[in-house]
């Protein structure tokens, strides 16, 4: 099932203005101002002709406000905040339902994560992993790539989230700061198609070696796969042969 | 058996020329292998052999897939390679509504669904910014089952462990008790695995009538059964000269590794999320964290079989609180929050097609109420939207820290969810393991890793 281009998946601020920009800084609207607020996607599985049969052809998702959290920011959140410093590397800061998110410039990246995993004030010991996501509509930041920070000795969390456009997709490797690091990066080149500078050896984890296409993308669709096996080729369910 | 195999119409220089010789062995076959080998001097001048186990191989757990670079008894090199039983949940969740997702999230750690539907749900909630409306009824329901399944999740790797090391009966003895709490699901969920019984609000349906009984028998029983097991392995001195000093990995490797859960607690660090970042009223429980500091699959086994006992104090607890409560309903004590726009009707009764709606239910939407109706077909088609945003909310599962990161658009199905799973990342340290051991050694580590390639693959 593919989307069609007037219901493209929503991101969390396709047309705002740039972050970092102070107009951008706005807290996030309420009522009747989110409303008025561009629709990002129609129709409950995206498809809007005779496809979508669940009856809710006409239902509209309204793009989401850019957030970005003014100081103070509650909690030891400030605390990393002081610590961390480096407030050019530093795009935003949200924080919200209790978490923390860092954008972080990526070409500042690895130095920004030597700094939380180094500092005696922070002391980031652990990085459980990488998870990629895509907004397509995020215009020059489509591909994000959001790493999980938890520190054990002082028992506090914090999210990192690197933007890169589609077109330029290299996010620089934490391979060297946190090994851990090495499988969760290849499985977000595997399925985002995002590449990591310095990783040790980038190459797909989950999908076949010789797969065409990254499949956690928006772009790419569901099914649609022919199945191969031992040289016989099985049809994807919605082209098989099919009885009334 | 044939020495050297070459594939059809390829001479043997074109092979060898490629990858080396090849030879096939399929098992009970070594000795004619060595036999024909011994005048050959492919080995003799220190010539290293790489041997693929897998992905069929019935002790890696699954369909792990390793290739290892031996020089004679010694590894040299082991690499690990995955994604056999990659299904694409997380890609087909984004096609679902939220609620929907439970039932795929379920069957990726398929040993441990009710840790793959909490962390899902606690991420869900969080978002919907309902945490603090779930009733207390089915937290304590969730706690409980969730340490059933650490319970039966352990048994699990502990029973296949002692099978690899050459012993049935540890094999039998783990699945007998663990069969007894497959049985508790059955009656609890209705199914004996992917349960899909957490459900963003709540959980699917309160307790059935006499699971308390059930459980408390279990109760009565388990500690003999798990006494039993510990008799039997503790100080086997076979057990434990496969396992003690092997696949060795200290405080600092965990760290680096991203290594969380009984490997990172056999080094005697006590990191667990239920002590350190409580969810789901774990601070409210009284139990203890079991450490060991012996850094190998041995220590890591004595975690497990402690966590065990730990884990029938937490559901003696639940049992008692849920006992205290009385029974529950929708009215008295619900399982579901009280919130038409958001809790899937938690009402279920089985009838002859089938569980569904009890009948109670369906004359409240049928007869009773408009707006009950116009909620339930808006619930079951459309679901409910989640306010734009992410969260990562992870929890102490049995292999370690579980957590799903969750990101809406505003919508009724989620943007993207990703889990971070605790076999995915340890198997990362297969490598640090058994680089340098010997081979045989090979099969106590990844044992000790625990690894479930449902939840790696995913």
């Amino acid at each position: 099932m593919t989307a069609g281009p007037e219901e493209t998946h929503g991101s969390e601020a396709p047309q705002g203005p740039a972050p970092g920009e102070s107009s951008g800084k706005l807290p996030a609207k309420l009522g009747e101002e989110r409303l008025e607020a561009p629709v990002v996607r129609s129709g409950m599985f995206g498809v809007s002709t005779t496809g979508d049969t669940s009856g809710y052809g006409r239902l509209r998702v309204h793009q989401a406000p850019l957030l970005d959290t003014p100081r103070p920011y509650g909690g030891y959140f400030d605390t990393i905040a002081d610590s961390l410093g480096m407030a050019d590397a530093i795009e935003h800061v949200v924080v919200s339902h209790g978490e923390m998110t860092l954008y972080v410039k990526r070409d500042r990246l690895l130095e920004v994560a030597a700094k939380l995993r180094d500092d005696p004030a922070l002391r980031f010991e652990l990085c459980t992993g990488v998870s990629g996501v895509h907004y397509p509509d995020d215009t020059e930041r489509e591909l994000h790539a959001v790493y999980h920070l938890a520190s054990i000795t002082y028992n506090r969390r914090v999210r990192l989230e690197v933007c890169t456009p589609d077109s330029d997709r290299h996010i620089p490797s934490l391979v060297s700061v946190y090994p851990a690091c090495n499988w969760h990066e290849r499985e977000t080149w595997d399925f985002f198609g995002i590449v990591f500078d310095g990783h040790p050896a980038l190459t797909r984890i989950q999908m076949p070696d010789d797969w065409k296409g990254h499949p956690q993308r928006k772009d790419y669709p569901l099914g649609g796969i022919p199945v191969e096996y031992r040289g016989a080729t099985i049809p994807p369910p919605d082209e098989r042969r099919h009885y009334e | 058996m044939s020495i050297p195999q070459a594939p059809p119409g390829a001479t043997d220089a074109d092979e060898e020329a490629a990858q080396g010789r090849v030879y096939t062995v399929s098992g009970e076959d070594w000795d004619e292998f060595v036999a024909a080998n011994e005048a050959g001097d492919d080995f003799a001048g220190g010539e290293q052999l790489v041997l693929n186990m897998g992905p069929q191989h019935p002790s890696t757990h699954g369909v792990l897939r390793l290739i290892l670079t031996l020089d004679g008894e010694t590894v040299d090199e082991v690499r690990a390679s995955i994604g056999y039983l990659h299904t694409g949940i997380e890609k087909n969740m984004e096609f679902r509504t939220w609620t929907q997702g439970v039932t795929f999230c379920t069957r990726m750690d398929y040993l441990m669904p009710f840790f793959n539907e909490a962390t899902y749900c606690f991420g869900v909630e969080r978002l919907l910014g309902i945490e603090d409306r779930i009733p207390e009824r089915a937290q304590i329901i969730r706690v409980m089952l969730m340490e059933f399944n650490r319970i039966s999740s352990h048994l699990q790797g502990i029973g296949p462990m002692g099978m690899e090391l050459g012993a049935t009966t540890i094999f039998l003895q783990g699945l007998r008790l663990r069969e007894r709490i497959l049985d508790l699901y059955e009656l609890i969920t209705g199914l004996r695995m992917n349960h899909a019984y957490i459900r963003p609000g709540g959980i699917s349906q309160d307790l059935p009538p006499g699971a308390l009984d059930k459980i408390r028998e279990f109760l009565g029983n388990a500690p003999r059964l798990v006494r039993d097991l510990r008799a039997l392995i503790d100080a086997n001195p076979v057990f434990i000269g496969r396992t003690k000093g092997v696949a060795y990995l200290d405080l600092a490797g965990c760290m680096a590794l991203g290594i969380t859960g009984p490997m990172l607690r056999s080094t005697g660090l006590p990191w667990d999320l239920r002590k350190s970042q409580p969810y789901c009223g774990y601070e409210t429980y009284d139990f203890d964290v079991p450490v060991t500091d012996t850094c190998d699959a041995y220590g890591r086994y004595i975690v497990r079989m402690d966590e065990i006992d730990e884990s029938l104090k937490i559901i003696k607890q639940c049992v008692d609180r849920l006992a205290e409560r009385g029974p529950g309903g929708p009215d008295v004590d619900p399982v579901m929050i009280r919130d038409a726009k958001i809790g899937w009707p938690a009402q279920l009764s089985l009838g002859p097609d089938g569980l569904g709606p009890s009948p109670e239910h369906i004359a409240h939407i049928m007869g009773g109420s408009m707006e009950a109706l116009i909620h339930h077909f808006k619930i079951i088609t459309e679901g409910f939207r989640v306010p734009a945003g992410q969260t990562y909310v992870p929890i102490e599962s049995a292999r370690g820290e579980l957590g799903a990161h969750v990101v809406s658009d505003g919508g009724t199905r989620p943007f993207r969810v990703h889990f971070r799973d605790p076999s995915f990342n340890n198997l990362q340290s297969l490598a640090a393991l058994c680089e340098g051991g010997q081979v045989a050694d090979v099969i106590p580590a990844i044992a000790s890793i625990d690894p479930v390639m449902g939840g790696v693959d995913r």
